[in-house]
């Protein structure tokens, strides 16, 4: 287990090891859904409460269940379909209760379950043996990042639209580039602490 | 083997605890309870909320026109939404004109009935029926088109216009796990009630039409529903001119049977497109009409045809043809069957040569 403080690990997902940024984890609903800011955030809030439930669930399944029937090779699978089922549980709740963000979010809502952030923050949580606090800070840490990342991008591709793209680069070869930019950006953050 | 049997149980446990959690979730949090449908101002149905429209309103005998089924991609199953329904769905835009979503239309397979909702449909869509029928004929009129007549069952009668088509239902077979309904014209006359004709060509890779080319055969039993479509013959005294190619010839055979069985007495020309001789069929049944119709003529033309090939008719595409017959345009109106493509070159030649657009009637597929 590192020893990391769970306050340093949550900042440090955000900044220093951004699940988009650094580790290019949930790179297709980020350059999808960046369009508009409110939906982004929308997004983003939907993205962190999934990654933070679901990396605690999945801590539970592995510790609890999986290492002691010494079945930690399942894990990928059983990652999965605990993520799977945990966002079918949120839409629906999401569909009750909050339709208007259900109507935002669109096609969006049920492609987190493929979105790779979510499982890439299981399997790191595994990985480098993390606790229970430390699971909890960096699924948490983590999902605030990916909204920070999708929400700079929504208000970056806002002020695109008003600006003189050459033709060639309009929509996807600008949203890249950004995203390169952005990247090279929070490089910056990474001499401030590591987590590996 | 204890490690097999440990593994089996582990992930048995999780994936049924993580059903039945879904399962009670859908009990409470996705029960929409019962939930009002009111159609054309009139009439009231009450359905299960939570399902989508589409579902809903085929669960109650209201069929709406949904060749692929359900998913969003076909958009057919448009109506009119008055209330409720919730705001347009990104998934619908690409399919709903500007104008179209100006006026309230909606695809019924993404709304879900979560809340009271009225509607507006055509009211012939009431007629929409569901048929059972019997296999009577399947054969092969080229090699890639069956020609397929289907007896409706228990004493079922059909009413429909001549140019409209049916959703034929293929189950789930061999090589699809699911049940889909797929658009065909009627090729019949409307006033034989007890059966319809079909024209199917082989799509590869198409679910119904493989199984209507590969599997169905004489004496199986089959479902479809209908009838729809908003093409069909206009009674007037115009000129006709039809084009189709391929099985676009489906509604057109129906219209000219009907026109025979009325004794309308209108010129008609049809123009049909194939590739070579062995794409045409119902040679017979078009030189019957040339003979019986008033004034009636059918012009194939061949794409694919060496200049050496036996074949006196017309050559090239069958714009060819029907441009030679389009010198005086007044007086007359046209009946198009065939491809998006196809229709779309011939409805901008015709409007070119001066046709009005509200003249001109289609059916892409």
């Amino acid at each position: 287990m590192t020893e990391l403080n769970p306050f340093v690990l949550f900042t440090a997902s955000i900044f220093t090891s951004n699940m988009i940024l650094a580790n290019f984890l949930g790179m297709c609903s980020f350059i999808a859904v960046s369009k508009d800011i409110k939906t982004s955030l929308g997004l983003g809030q939907a993205v962190t409460f999934v990654l933070t439930f679901t990396t605690v669930i999945n801590y539970f399944l592995y510790k609890y269940v999986l290492i002691p029937m010494n079945l930690e090779y399942l894990r990928y699978i059983v990652f999965i379909i605990s993520i799977a089922a945990f966002v079918q549980l949120v839409e629906m709740i999401v569909e009750r209760h909050l339709p208007v963000l259900h109507h935002a979010l669109g096609i969006f809502l049920p492609l987190i379950t493929v979105n790779c952030a979510i499982l890439g923050v299981s399997l790191f949580m595994v990985i480098r043996r993390y606790s229970f606090i430390q699971s909890l800070a960096f699924g948490f840490g983590s999902g605030v990042g990916w909204t920070m990342a999708i929400v700079a991008l929504a208000g970056l591709k806002k002020r695109l639209n008003e600006s003189r793209v050459p033709k060639g680069l309009r929509g996807g070869g600008i949203t890249l580039i950004i995203t390169g930019l952005m990247a090279l950006g929070f490089m910056g953050f990474s001499g401030m602490v590591q987590i590996s | 083997m204890n490690d097999i049997v440990s593994t089996i149980a582990i992930m048995s446990g999780i994936t049924g605890f993580l059903a039945f959690l879904l399962t009670l979730a859908k009990r409470t949090v996705g029960d929409y309870g019962m939930v009002d449908i009111t159609i054309n101002g009139k009439k009231k149905l009450e359905v299960r909320g939570g399902d989508t429209l589409l579902s809903a309103l085929s669960s109650e005998k209201i069929f709406i026109p949904s060749a692929c089924g359900g998913k969003g991609t076909c958009g057919y199953c448009k109506l009119k939404v008055i209330e409720g329904g919730g705001a347009i769905l990104p998934m619908e835009e690409g399919l709903i004109s500007v104008e179209e979503i100006d006026a309230g239309v909606r695809l019924a397979c993404q709304i879900k009935v979560k809340e009271p909702i009225k509607i507006e449909i055509p009211e012939d869509l009431f007629n929409v029926r569901e048929y059972k029928a019997v296999v009577r004929k399947i054969e092969d009129i080229t090699p890639k088109i069956k020609h397929l007549v289907l007896d409706i069952l228990e004493g079922g009668e059909i009413d429909f216009k001549p140019g409209q088509y049916v959703q034929l239902v293929a189950p789930p077979y061999a090589e699809s796990d699911e049940s889909v309904q797929r658009a065909y014209s009627i090729a019949s006359c409307p006033t034989d009630k007890n059966f319809i004709e079909l024209i199917i060509g082989y799509v590869e890779g198409g679910v119904c039409t493989t199984y209507v080319h590969k599997y169905l055969k004489e004496g199986d039993s089959v479902s479809f529903n209908g009838p729809f479509g908003n093409f069909f013959y206009k009674d007037n005294d115009r000129e006709m001119i039809m084009v189709a190619a391929g099985t676009g010839m489906a509604p057109i055979l129906s219209i000219l049977r009907a026109m025979k069985s009325s004794g309308i007495e209108r010129r008609c020309l049809f123009f049909f497109g194939a590739k070579n001789r062995d794409d045409l069929f119902f040679m017979d049944k078009m030189q019957n009409l040339e003979e019986s119709l008033f004034d009636f003529e059918f012009v194939p033309a061949l794409s694919r045809i060496g200049p050496e090939d036996d074949w006196e008719g017309e050559r090239g595409r069958v714009t060819e043809p029907l441009l030679k017959h389009l010198e005086h345009i007044e007086n007359k109106e046209a009946y198009l069957c065939g491809s998006p493509v196809m229709i779309d070159a011939i409805v901008k030649l015709l409007i070119e040569k001066g046709m009005d657009e509200e003249r001109i009637y289609y059916d892409k597929f």
